[in-house]
């Protein structure tokens, strides 16, 4: 502890040097933290994905169709302990193609997501409004819906019987946790198919609820096998399983992510706060021969080098994690495409891990440096 | 002001000259600005070779009928009997009183990518016989084209590099779907390639869809005929589509995957960028404060100020040159041409591309290199022009 007013003083020795020093070393940190972020937007939820849900899709592919009369046979199935059906809509608000997800689905829907929060009277109002919608609440703060509002949706992919504009009552709004998409519209199924023009009795795909997560394997053989040789064959995963499928129809944005941060973090971080390092101890060679006259054990020299590096590392490092936690937590960049912004409290550990490594690792070798310093040869350069 | 130029190029050279001296640092600066090239460049040939592969399927000779308020061919329909008016509209180009018109469909198919295993919604199109005399620029490089009326299907050479189970010869069965793929084609590397072709009956039949088409792709007379063809299809009461260009549909497919991209990749890099300016600005400080008592003696010897602040420039913008060279150098090498495919958002459907790094982009990364260098070069520069002379001589 009392050798901290000489790591200061060193440091403050070349003020432009530790500032840019410092400056580098935050835009390395900024740049983790939005890059985590991003990457985390791109895992669509996968972490969210709850253990005791199933997806049971066509298994051509999810743009085939599956027949609404499938709905009782999953419920009847040993292990399900609920179902709800779930139809691309898809629609435009306002000319704003794609800005929200918009699905058709049954009315026990929320029963199988208990992470999107309804008020009681609201879900009741839902259920008794043939033509309502629950809405989330980033997109009716976005849009600025409230409650008894009429939304009109132009169709895309399912027209109604007259025209080309779908009308919808806000009756919900949903809540949910920091990481839960708020962005989506949910309306009932049932409107949806009393007023498109085809391909009645017809859903998208369907989220079975089980028992017990540890037998989600037996039972979506189970239910596969009941649609076997059926006009429709059906595959089904875990939620978890079909989300991360999403994500890898994506590409490895991971890999890229990854790519992308090393570049950063040894352009940025690691080459400039070692060459900083190396500069500082170059410049003290006589001063350090001086410290180790006076009785400074080589170790202590080591350890006063590397503090220096580690110090700059986690202030620079440390100040930018807390600068975006406070700009990603405030801000709301929801889209449909990327519906969840944050940043998890482990982004900030592991943040301030690799400060730790990094700083470590920059002064090592200038901290041997300086350790190995004998102190006849570096009192006679100079 | 010969002399000052004289004097400006002697110290200039002499600074330039002088950087193997000041190596580690030097080198600080130029993989800083090196690296941030890197990334700037390599991310953008994402977004360029994406965009690349969208823009070349479409051609300007051609229009695309969807249903009015569809998004994309994913979520258009019609009947066969409205895909039959389409074709008898004007404008359209006609080979031997036949309309070169194609009524499509276009759906997806579950296949694994071929590098990671994983499921892929691969897009399946059924076409008509005249599709091929509708797009001039695919033509097959293997096996032949599929016979009309049975289940064979030719296969794109972007799909069949990505996506496994669809090897010429092979034949894949999913559901009631049974394909026997017999051929391989090529399209100028768009994003026909990232797909399946068959008869549209056989999709109509599997995917249920009775006499119903997606979109009907027609080729014009020319280029200057859409309008004649747009108003008629629009004005007809008997049909509610929507005419647009097929570049036009192709480019506005693609935007909000470029755009996506090139929002990180120019987020990315400004920061980056800032960062590596930091960085030079630290190599130039220590360039000049290790050249301090050199500097003092040129100002002593009569150079002027001007000519110092130009030599520190000087050298500030060599080494970001080199940087921006390296860094446009090594993304071309390590990415050009790297074939990868992802999903467009706007169909859910699987597009094959390769990352495209264009001379413009290098350009591009290249000027962005000298912007970095030149900032980071000026506060230093400023500092060595305005040095006592007296007190720098003094220095160690």
């Amino acid at each position: 502890m009392r050798y901290l007013p000489l790591i200061w003083r060193n440091l403050m020795r070349r003020k432009v040097r530790t500032i840019f020093t410092l400056a580098s070393v935050f835009i390395a940190l900024v740049l983790y933290s939005f890059l985590m972020v991003v990457q985390a937007a791109f895992s669509m939820g996968v972490d969210m994905a709850g253990a005791n849900r199933l997806m049971l899709l066509h298994k051509v592919s999810l743009i085939q169709l599956l027949p609404i009369s499938y709905q009782s046979r999953i419920a009847a199935t040993p292990g399900v302990t609920g179902v709800s059906n779930e139809t691309w809509f898809g629609g435009t608000y306002q000319d704003k193609a794609n800005e929200f997800a918009v699905v058709a689905v049954g009315p026990e829907y929320f029963s199988l997501y208990p992470e999107a929060r309804v008020p009681e009277d609201q879900m009741r109002a839902w259920l008794a409004d043939r033509q309502g919608a629950i809405v989330g609440k980033a997109s009716a703060e976005k849009y600025g819906w409230k409650i008894g509002d009429k939304v009109p949706l132009q169709a895309t992919i399912w027209q109604p019987k007259e025209g080309q504009t779908w009308f919808f009552n806000v009756d919900a709004i949903y809540d949910g946790d920091r990481d839960f998409d708020k962005t989506n519209f949910f309306f009932h199924y049932e409107y949806l198919d009393e007023n498109r023009r085809g391909a009645f009795g017809q859903v998208g795909w369907y989220i079975v609820r089980i028992d017990d997560p540890s037998h989600s394997a037996e039972i979506a053989a189970r239910l596969d096998s009941q649609f076997a040789n059926s006009s429709a064959e059906t595959k089904t995963s875990t939620e978890k399983a079909f989300l991360q499928g999403f994500v890898n129809q994506v590409g490895n944005i991971k890999a890229m992510i990854i790519a992308i941060l090393a570049a950063v973090l040894f352009t940025l971080f690691l080459l400039v706060l070692a060459n900083t390092m190396a500069q500082a101890v170059r410049e003290r060679t006589s001063e350090i021969a001086v410290l180790k006259t006076l009785g400074f054990s080589n170790l202590l020299i080591l350890v006063l080098v590397l503090a220096e590096s580690m110090f700059l590392a986690l202030s620079g490092g440390g100040l930018a994690l807390a600068l975006m936690w406070v700009v990603v937590g405030r801000g709301s960049f929801n889209n449909a495409l990327l519906p969840v912004f944050i940043m998890r409290g482990s982004h900030v550990v592991i943040g301030l891990s690799l400060c730790c490594a990094l700083g470590f690792v920059a002064g090592a070798l200038p901290a041997t440096t300086a350790m190995r310093l004998r102190i006849t040869d570096a009192l006679r350069r100079t | 002001m010969f002399r000052w130029l004289s004097q400006t190029l002697i110290i200039s050279a002499l600074s330039v000259r002088t950087i193997p001296r000041r190596l580690s640092s030097s080198a600080v600066a130029v993989i800083g600005i090196a690296g941030v090239v890197i990334v700037f460049v390599a991310v953008l040939s994402i977004g360029e070779g994406f965009r690349a592969a969208m823009a070349n399927a479409g051609s300007p000779n051609r229009a695309l009928v969807m249903r009015g308020g569809a998004d994309s061919e994913m979520t258009s329909g019609f009947s066969g009997a409205e895909a039959d008016i389409i074709k008898e509209a004007p404008g359209l180009r006609r080979d031997d009183n036949r309309p070169a018109a194609s009524a499509e469909l276009y759906v997806l198919v579950d296949l694994n990518k071929r590098s990671t295993g994983t499921p892929a919604n691969v897009p399946l199109r059924g076409v008509e016989p005249i599709a091929l005399r509708v797009r001039d620029e695919v033509h097959l490089v293997e096996g032949r084209m599929f016979q009309f009326g049975t289940n064979e299907a030719i296969v794109g050479r972007a799909a069949n590099g990505q996506f496994a189970g669809i090897d010429l010869g092979s034949e894949f069965t999913s559901g009631n779907l049974k394909i026997k793929i017999v051929g391989i084609f090529e399209s100028r590397g768009s994003v026909s390639e990232s797909e399946i072709w068959c008869d549209s009956r056989l999709i109509q039949g599997v995917y249920q869809r009775g006499n119903s088409y997606q979109s009907v792709i027609a080729a014009l007379d020319s280029p200057a005929s859409f309008d004649t063809f747009k108003d008629w299809l629009t004005a007809n009461p008997q049909l509610n589509v929507q005419v647009r260009r097929e570049t036009e549909y192709y480019a506005q497919q693609s935007q909000v995957m470029t755009g996506l991209i090139n929002g990180i990749g120019y987020t990315v890099a400004v920061l980056m960028g800032i960062g590596a300016v930091f960085g030079a600005i630290l190599t130039m400080y220590t360039a000049v404060s290790t050249r301090t008592r050199e500097i003092a003696t040129l100002r002593a010897l009569g150079f002027n100020a001007g000519a110092v602040l130009i030599s520190v420039l000087a050298e500030s913008l060599a080494l970001a040159a080199l940087g921006g060279i390296l860094g446009g150098a090594t993304a071309y090498l390590a990415f050009n041409g790297y074939q990868t495919s992802t999903m467009n958002f706007q169909t859910f459907s699987q597009v094959a591309f390769a990352f495209a790094v264009t001379r413009s982009l290098m350009i591009q990364g290249l000027s962005y290199a000298l912007v970095m260098g030149l900032v980071g070069g000026l506060m230093p520069a400023i500092r060595a022009s305005r040095l006592p002379i007296a007190t720098a001589l003094r220095e160690l």
